[in-house]
C-alpha cells in the first residue's frame, strides 16, 4: 500500500447495520461467548437491564472490518486495542470513526497508529489500531 | 472481593484449528462483507496464501477457562476493555495453541461504588514452532 497518509487524517465513517437480537445469537455461536446477558432477555433484565445488551465484542468486530478496510488487508492490522465505555443496545445503530494519530517506522516496516472509536448516539467504545502500510 | 492469589494461574493450551466455515460465520455475524473470508480465490486474488482470519477471531478461539472456581457470575461482569496485539496473521488450516493467565487483579472505585478488575491475558502461539500469532489483553469489571 504505497498512498499519502499524514497525522490527522480522518477515515470515512462506516454505519453499520442495526443491532438485532438475532445478530447477537449468531455472534454469541460464532465467537463462542454464551453468556446468557446478550441473548435471554429474563437473565438480563434479572441483572438489572433493561433488555439484552450488545457484547463489547461485536461492537470491536466492526472496528476490526473498519480497520482492516482502510488497510486493505486484515493481515496489515497489527493491533486492536477497546475501551468500553457505554452499553449498545438492540436497535443501535453503530458507527465506527477513526482518525490518523501517528505515522512511523520501526523495523523497517512503515506503520500507521489510528485513533478509533465507536458511537451510537454516545461513544460506547474508543481504542487504538496500529496498521502495517508498508 | 476476588482473590488475588489466582494472579499467575494459567490454563493448559488448547489446540483449536482455524476452521474455514468458523471464519466466515464469524464476519456473517459481525456483518463484514468482504469476500476474502468466504472465498478462497477472493482470498488469494488479494494476495493471501488461504482465507484469513479477521482481526478480532482470536476472540472465537476460546482457551480453557482459566476463571473457573474464581467466583465471577455472567450477571455481575463487563468487559471493560481488550487490546490485541496481532503478531502474525492467522488463515483457515492454521492451529493454534491457546492458552490463559490472569495477568492482574485489583480494585477500582467508581460510580457504582467498588469494583474488582481482572485482566487475563490470552495467547495463541504455533503449536509446532512456539511462534506467537497473537496475544490478547482482557480487563474484565465485577461488580460486586
Amino acid at each position: 500500500m504505497s498512498r499519502d497518509v499524514n497525522v490527522g487524517d480522518r477515515l470515512a465513517d462506516l454505519v453499520k447495520e442495526p443491532i438485532t437480537r438475532t445478530q447477537l445469537v449468531r455472534y454469541a455461536g460464532a465467537s463462542g461467548d454464551f453468556n446468557p446477558i446478550h441473548h435471554d432477555e429474563p437473565f438480563a433484565q434479572a441483572a438489572g437491564y433493561k433488555s439484552v445488551i450488545a457484547h463489547g465484542m461485536l461492537s470491536m468486530g466492526f472496528l476490526g472490518q473498519y480497520v482492516a478496510a482502510w488497510a486493505g488487508s486484515p493481515a496489515r492490522v497489527r493491533a486492536l486495542s477497546v475501551r468500553f465505555k457505554a452499553i449498545t443496545w438492540p436497535g443501535d445503530v453503530v458507527t465506527c470513526k477513526g482518525e490518523v494519530t501517528a505515522v512511523r517506522s520501526e523495523g523497517g516496516r512503515r506503520l500507521v497508529d489510528l485513533k478509533v472509536w465507536t458511537e451510537t448516539s454516545a461513544v460506547t467504545g474508543e481504542g487504538t489500531a496500529t496498521v502495517d502500510v508498508s | 472481593m476476588i482473590d488475588r492469589s489466582h494472579i499467575g494461574r494459567t490454563t493448559e493450551p488448547l489446540v483449536l484449528d482455524v476452521e474455514r466455515g468458523h471464519i466466515a460465520r464469524f464476519a456473517d455475524a459481525i456483518g463484514d462483507p468482504d469476500p476474502i473470508y468466504r472465498d478462497e480465490d477472493a482470498a488469494r486474488r488479494a494476495g493471501h496464501p488461504r482465507i484469513p482470519a479477521p482481526p478480532t477471531f482470536a476472540t472465537a478461539l476460546r482457551p480453557r477457562d482459566v476463571r473457573a472456581g474464581m467466583g465471577i457470575t455472567f450477571d455481575r461482569v463487563l468487559h471493560g476493555e481488550q487490546g490485541y496485539e496481532l503478531r502474525r496473521p492467522m488463515y483457515a488450516g492454521d492451529r493454534v495453541a491457546v492458552s490463559q493467565r490472569v495477568a492482574d487483579i485489583f480494585q477500582k472505585s467508581g460510580k457504582a461504588g467498588v469494583m474488582d478488575m481482572c485482566v487475563f491475558e490470552t495467547t495463541g502461539v504455533d503449536p509446532a514452532t512456539g511462534e506467537v500469532f497473537f496475544v490478547g489483553r482482557a480487563t474484565i469489571v465485577v461488580k460486586r
